[in-house]
């Protein structure tokens, strides 16, 4: 009997299988659009190494962008993470003890850090940094930064927020204790004051959903949701339906999906900090140093953002996101 | 043995006890005065709280809990716990979405193929626990980390992203929605089908567990495996059905996941697996096994609910939410095994 019943199960489900293909939609191929040529300099070696947690949509950008420049520059390139503070500045440690032709670190936990990047520094290891820690990498002799100045940014959205005509904001904060975050938040109150935060946990969609949900339940007066992370602001965009609420949403950093989102109007814009630039001008940066001696950014931090992704530029970026690199 | 006290729980020794008495020995009951002091409280300071029409906010945060509070506290009240039942969800959703993605099938075909998955991951646990006669902690972490990495591993190999790829354009999409994602306004109320579905979960779970056979089995090899072995209840089957009742809780959510939200994270997930245990511990599950109610975790998972959105609809400063919420968790555990040890005590 039970034979018998596995044994039709298993038939209906390859029946079903068989008829069951999708017309529309599913996986598509993907050209590499990226040909830039490759370097014929001799192979070097770069540790790159984030505060990242697993399976971050922004982080994945920061990473391709940085696997390009090293195919590129013929680089041998060794990615590692570890959101925890001790655990990310133990990896920079490992890299010296590999003898590691380049360095490129995140230093969105500058106090950890300190110690073991400036001993790279001091073992003569070139170290460039990106993304965080705007205010610490040239304390600790780093030769380069890559990225955003999270408080202008923040800025930058707070003004973009009034000139779109709003009036009360909600900021959401997806990792509370991220000092990057809080940064971006009290740069939009700089320039637009009625804004409030709320923390919601990153790893719980459903949480953060209901949580943007009640928040704009409980004050009707909010008209803009602003998140800071592509995959929150599309749970905001199903929040505010949810209230009933008329606000809009904004984001900072994207996704594939958030900019098919901006496209559709269901999300007005986007801050970019081009994660994939970040990336691919840290390794570029120190095979620069490495053939010709440059230093990109002449000892001052180079910012890559904030751009803004809005419905007039939305077009022209699709198909690079499309790639998966936006 | 507890078999025949189950059903010794008709006679005299029990019904000579008065009723408030029976009421408070019950094990959800600290959950639920914790509850009304915390619906009172909110009540109280809270004005959107009061609107009728939040009642399906509360209610859908709730009830991601509680769908899989439920099988979580069966599993608890059988002695054993799954510290990967958060990250399963993740897998389930992940599952679905990719399998009919990358080969271009019917939505429906990955959720069906999700399923056996699902159940099969809760399958292997219970065979593994038993094979080995390991404690289900170290069983359930290696499942954790092992999901983990294949979420991250298997989505970056399936798309070359993080993500895994949008879904809505595909065949079969509305309708799953509409069985996964979907809500209905009762008046002013919107309420989303997973309320439905816990309802659903809690009413058969206590059904099952109160009222057959199979619940005597559960509580039987929570509470002493070997004497339940000894008097013929098949350990074996009740452990590893429980993993998998687990395991189907993991589909649903993570079908929910997906249809809600089109695409998944692949690092989502993580951290759950203890909010679901705490839901069941509220609810009255010891953390030894035998005891415990699915009612109970359903109402922990409605404790977890009201307060995480209810510090929302008050406006107080959010810095303080985590703190707020372990005061919360610590007063309705106390309460509970206060109440649990006045009634005993009778």
């Amino acid at each position: 009997m039970k034979r018998r019943f596995r044994i039709s199960l298993l038939a209906a489900g390859t029946a079903l299988a068989l008829a069951a293909c999708s017309s529309s939609g599913g996986k598509q191929e993907t050209t590499d659009t990226n040909n830039a040529g490759t370097a014929d300099t001799p192979r070097m070696t770069v540790a790159f190494i984030t505060h990242s947690g697993p399976g971050d949509t922004f982080w994945d950008l920061v990473r391709k962008g940085a696997e390009d420049a090293a195919k590129k520059d013929n680089v041998e390139l060794q990615y590692q993470a570890d959101p925890d503070g001790p655990g990310q500045a133990n990896l920079v440690q490992s890299a010296v003890d590999k003898k590691v032709d380049g360095i490129a670190v995140t230093l969105a936990k500058p106090d950890a850090m300190k110690a073991n990047v400036t001993k790279a520094v001091q073992a003569g290891v070139p170290v460039v940094a990106l993304n965080g820690g705007i205010d610490a990498w040239q304390a600790m002799g780093v030769q380069g930064y890559f990225g955003q100045d999270e408080r202008i940014a923040g800025r930058a959205a707070g003004q973009k927020l009034a000139a779109d005509g709003g009036k009360k904001a909600l900021c959401v904060i997806h990792e509370q204790g991220n000092v990057g975050l809080e940064a971006r938040c009290d740069g939009a109150k700089d320039t637009f004051p009625n804004i409030s935060k709320i923390y919601v946990t990153g790893t719980d969609m459903p949480g953060v959903q209901a949580a943007i949900t009640s928040k704009l339940q409980q004050d009707k007066a909010i008209d803009r949701v602003l998140a800071l992370g592509a995959p929150f602001a599309l749970a905001a965009v199903q929040s505010v339906k949810d209230a009933s609420s008329s606000a809009k949403v904004a984001t900072f950093d994207t996704n594939k999906e958030l900019v098919g989102a901006i496209k559709s109007g269901s999300v007005m814009w986007a801050v970019d900090q081009q994660p994939y630039l970040q990336g691919y001008l840290a390794v570029d940066s120190l095979w620069l140093y490495k053939t010709n001696g440059n230093t990109i950014g002449g000892g001052q931090a180079t910012l890559t953002g904030p751009a803004f992704i809005d419905s007039g530029n939305v077009a022209a970026i699709e198909q690079y996101a499309n790639n998966g690199k936006r | 043995m507890t078999t025949v006290t189950e059903l010794a729980a008709q006679d005299d020794r029990v019904a000579s006890r008065p009723l408030a008495a029976r009421l408070l020995s019950r094990p959800e009951v600290g959950s639920l005065v914790a509850a009304i002091v915390i619906f009172l409280l909110f009540m109280a300071v809270a004005a959107p709280f009061r609107n009728v029409a939040n009642i399906g906010t509360i209610l859908y945060g709730a009830s991601t809990i509680g769908i899989m509070a439920v099988p979580v506290a069966l599993l608890m009240i059988g002695g054993e716990f799954d510290l990967s039942a958060g990250v399963a969800v993740t897998t389930a959703g992940l599952s679905g979405s990719l399998l009919a993605w990358n080969f271009g099938l019917n939505v429906w075909v990955g959720v069906l193929l999700s399923l056996v998955l699902a159940v099969a991951i809760g399958a292997f646990n219970g065979w593994l626990l038993l094979r080995t006669g390991l404690p289900s902690f170290l069983v359930t972490l290696g499942t954790f980390f092992i999901l983990q990495g294949v979420n991250l591993g298997v989505t970056r190999l399936a798309t070359g992203n993080v993500a895994s790829a949008d879904i809505s354009d595909m065949d079969g999409f509305a309708s799953a929605h509409a069985v996964f994602g979907s809500e209905v306004s009762l008046g002013p109320v919107n309420l989303k089908i997973t309320v439905l579905y816990w309802v659903l979960l809690t009413i058969i779970a206590a059904y099952v567990l109160l009222r057959t056979r199979i619940g005597n089995w559960i509580f039987a090899v929570g509470g002493d495996a070997a004497a339940a072995r000894a008097v013929g209840v098949p350990v074996r089957s009740t452990k590893v059905g429980l993993f998998m009742a687990v395991g189907f809780c993991a589909w649903l959510s993570g079908m929910h996941l997906l249809f809600q939200f089109n695409t998944v994270q692949s690092g989502e997930g993580v951290g759950k697996e203890f909010i679901f245990i705490i839901a069941a511990v509220i609810g009255g599950c010891l953390l030894t096994g035998g005891y415990g109610s699915v009612v109970g975790a359903s109402i922990g998972a409605l404790i977890f609910g009201m307060t995480q959105l209810g510090i929302n609809y008050a406006g107080w400063n959010p810095d303080w939410f985590r703190t707020f919420l372990g005061v919360m968790l610590l007063l309705a555990t106390i309460v509970n095994l206060y109440v649990k040890r006045r009634a005993d005590l009778r």
